[in-house]
């Protein structure tokens, strides 16, 4: 005798009727018989279609209208064999990750169960040791947690007056923050593609990367056009110097030139403008941009710190990086000579000579400030501190 | 050719065919049986060259193997279904009507109009007609010919008939049990538009038909490869997704009596299995 029924009321095979029928079969054992009960007029034409289709077998009984048993179903293997490899793509605890995810898991959720087979993406970022940080999760819970409208998150109507000099300097340093801004996004996002999915905090975290810079560039460029339509210039020696960031493919040297020294030495950059700039306007979008870029300093430092503990080699690839791009720009002037002026006329407020001289003092410690930050990053990675100090002097006079 | 394949005919009845037939060639060389297949456009010449040993085996719908039958017993030849798919198994075709007519038994379609597929559709046609004859209905048949010549592999004559069903331009339409499932769930056949009126007795679908011409040690070594399919193995699972079973049976014979039947009843095919039907030309 059967023991095993399942009811389907009015319920039929084509409207839902198929989910009752899969988890009343899915414990029985091969070949163990199930009833099918129900009075959907079309369930005895339906039950076994679905049956034939799924790999099951129906017995017809004698039709039986008092009982309402439609049919016995034969348990056959079906569609089982789906799983029969199936291992899970990893953990899904969080932060939990792999030295080296397969090629096979990558469109695959981290710690789901994998159906075998199927496409075999290649994600070349493929090493734990190359892109993962420890920080990566709580990073980006707070990047998430901290992302600003640039429309509310500035008053942008708030009163000021600068005279037309220092505006025209807020606009040129303005001009130069964009073109910077710019390549700090299109870096990240080249590598966010190459990132194997398993690291997902990390893609995530290069995400919201990319979403701060587009915010940057956009409150930079709100900010050179408040008061005018022109913006300043841009010098072949600023972009030739973006150049060789834009060009590097490797994520880890890539990563060391531009969050490591670049970023870091905008973050003083910013500073001194949350202390220095002549009108609010420019101060709180410095001061929300600051927010962002110790966020990206804070995980090139991290990954590669931890990288570095890992791999002793990892500083003579590094300082070769820095050297090489020193190289590249050796015949280039560095810094826009407009920009440095900018900086010291917008930090003076005036054409007085007094003011242009404390300007002038004012822009020098920021060069010192740029050096010591890339010095203490570099001794985070573990450069010995005279070694740290001859790669900072190496660093592009353009800051990033 | 340099070294003897098994050749296998099969009919592009859809662009997937290509896939299907291209991933069993790799698997099946793969696994070091010589292997090769050639497309045909309609079942027709298919059987034909099966017949004559142009090709050693035919990937076959029903209406073609029962040809393949006739063609090879006038030549003295034997055909034989080597194996079949697990879902080819036990098919019935059903008749339905609109829910709100008057018709409540096969009887009742004496003299009325019924939406058929195409002319050589063994599920849609010439299956459930036969089964209607032998009720001693009379009908007035619509045909729904799409796909002529790939004997009802194209389901657009079943949905056809349906629609027409739908619009009141003909009193009832048949269609594999399989079709009426899927159109219910598709909303081709809103929820309580139709209602079942006759069903046929279960009949085997396709076959994977063998002539005797065939060099029989590829055949077995073919045979044995096929039935050793998992559908656990991830290399064969999308195959055997994309052709639509879960394993591969041994083949059997006694599923075709009822098309064997039709086929006689209306003459689609002569005894040594000629084309004889006027409105038949693939
Ligand atoms: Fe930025
Ligand atoms: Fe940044």
């Amino acid at each position: 005798m059967t023991r095993h029924r399942v009811d389907l009321a009015g319920l039929g095979v084509d409207r839902g009727g198929h989910l009752l029928l899969r988890r009343a079969l899915a414990p029985l054992p091969l070949g163990e018989r199930l009833q099918v009960f129900g009075h959907d007029p079309a369930l005895r034409v339906h039950l076994p279609a679905w049956c034939r289709s799924e790999g099951h077998r129906v017995e017809s009984p004698e039709p039986d209208s008092e009982s309402g048993l439609v049919a016995v179903v034969v348990r056959g293997e079906g569609h089982d064999g789906r799983w029969a490899g199936a291992g899970r793509a990893g953990s899904g605890r969080r932060g939990e990750v792999e030295k080296a995810p397969p090629a096979r898991w990558g469109l695959a959720v981290r710690g789901a169960r994998l159906e075998e087979g199927g496409p075999e993406p290649y994600f070349d970022l493929d090493d734990r040791d190359l892109v993962w940080a420890k920080v990566a999760p709580q990073l980006y819970a707070h990047a998430a947690a901290r992302q600003w409208d640039p429309d509310t998150a500035v008053a942008w109507d708030e009163p000021f007056s600068t005279p037309p000099d220092v505006e025209a300097a807020v606009v040129q340093v303005m001009t130069y923050l964009v073109e910077n801004e710019q390549v700090a996004l299109v870096v990240p996002a080249r590598f966010l593609g190459r990132v194997h999915p398993h690291f997902r905090e990390v893609v995530q975290l290069l995400a919201v990367q990319v979403a701060d810079e587009a915010r940057h560039m956009e409150v930079f460029t709100r900010r050179a056009l408040l008061r005018g339509d022109e913006l300043g210039s841009s010098s072949v020696g600023g972009r030739a110097s973006l150049f060789t960031l834009v060009e590097e493919t490797d994520f880890t040297t890539s990563s060391f030139l531009l969050s490591v020294l670049g970023e870091g030495s905008f973050v003083n950059l910013l500073d001194f403008l949350v202390t220095h700039a002549p009108d609010p306007v420019t101060r709180r979008i410095a001061w929300l941009a600051m927010q962002d870029e110790r966020r990206h300093v804070l995980f090139g430092v991290s990954h590669l710190a931890e990288q570095s503990a890992a791999d002793p080699k990892l500083r003579g690839r590094l300082r070769a990086s820095i050297e090489r791009r020193s190289d590249a720009l050796r015949d280039t002037v560095g810094l826009n000579a407009d920009v440095f002026d900018a900086l010291l006329l917008l930090s003076a407020g005036s054409w007085h000579p007094e003011e242009i001289e404390a300007g002038y003092a004012r822009v020098q410690r920021l060069r010192h400030a740029m050096d010591e930050g890339r010095r203490r990053r570099l001794e985070r990675l573990g450069f010995p501190a005279d070694e740290a100090a001859a790669l900072s002097a190496l660093h592009t006079r353009n800051f990033m | 050719m340099t070294e003897e394949s098994l050749l296998l005919g099969a009919v592009a009845y859809d662009p997937k065919v290509v896939a299907i037939w291209t991933g069993f060639r790799h698997w099946l060389r793969e696994h070091e049986l010589p292997f090769d297949y050639v497309l045909y456009s309609n079942y027709e010449r298919q059987v034909e060259d099966l017949v004559a040993g142009r090709i050693h085996v035919a990937w076959n719908s029903p209406l073609a193997w029962v040809r393949a039958l006739r063609l090879a017993a006038a030549v003295g030849r034997t055909v034989r279904p080597l194996v079949m798919r697990d879902t080819d198994r036990d098919l019935t075709s059903v008749v339905v009507v609109r829910a709100e007519s008057r018709i409540g038994r096969a009887s009742d379609l004496d003299g009325r109009s019924v939406g058929v597929g195409a002319v050589d559709s063994p599920q849609a046609t010439l299956i459930p007609l036969a089964h209607l004859a032998a009720l001693g209905v009379k009908v007035e048949v619509r045909r729904f010919d799409v796909g002529v010549g790939l004997h009802g592999d194209h389901v657009g004559g079943e949905r056809d008939a349906v629609r027409a069903l739908l619009a009141g331009e003909v009193d009832a339409a048949v269609m594999l049990d399989g079709s009426h499932l899927t159109f219910t769930r598709e909303g081709v056949l809103p929820r309580g538009a139709v209602r079942i009126l006759a069903q046929t007795a279960p009949y085997d679908h396709c076959n994977m038909s063998v002539v005797d011409l065939a060099p029989a040690d590829l055949v077995d070594r073919f045979g044995s490869l096929l039935l050793g399919m998992a559908y656990e193995d991830p290399a064969v699972r999308p195959l055997l997704d994309l052709e639509g079973l879960t394993r591969w049976m041994t083949g059997r014979t006694g599923g075709y009596h009822a098309l064997d039947a039709a086929v006689e009843l209306f003459g689609f095919y002569g005894p040594r299995g000629e084309l004889v039907l006027p409105e038949y030309s693939p």
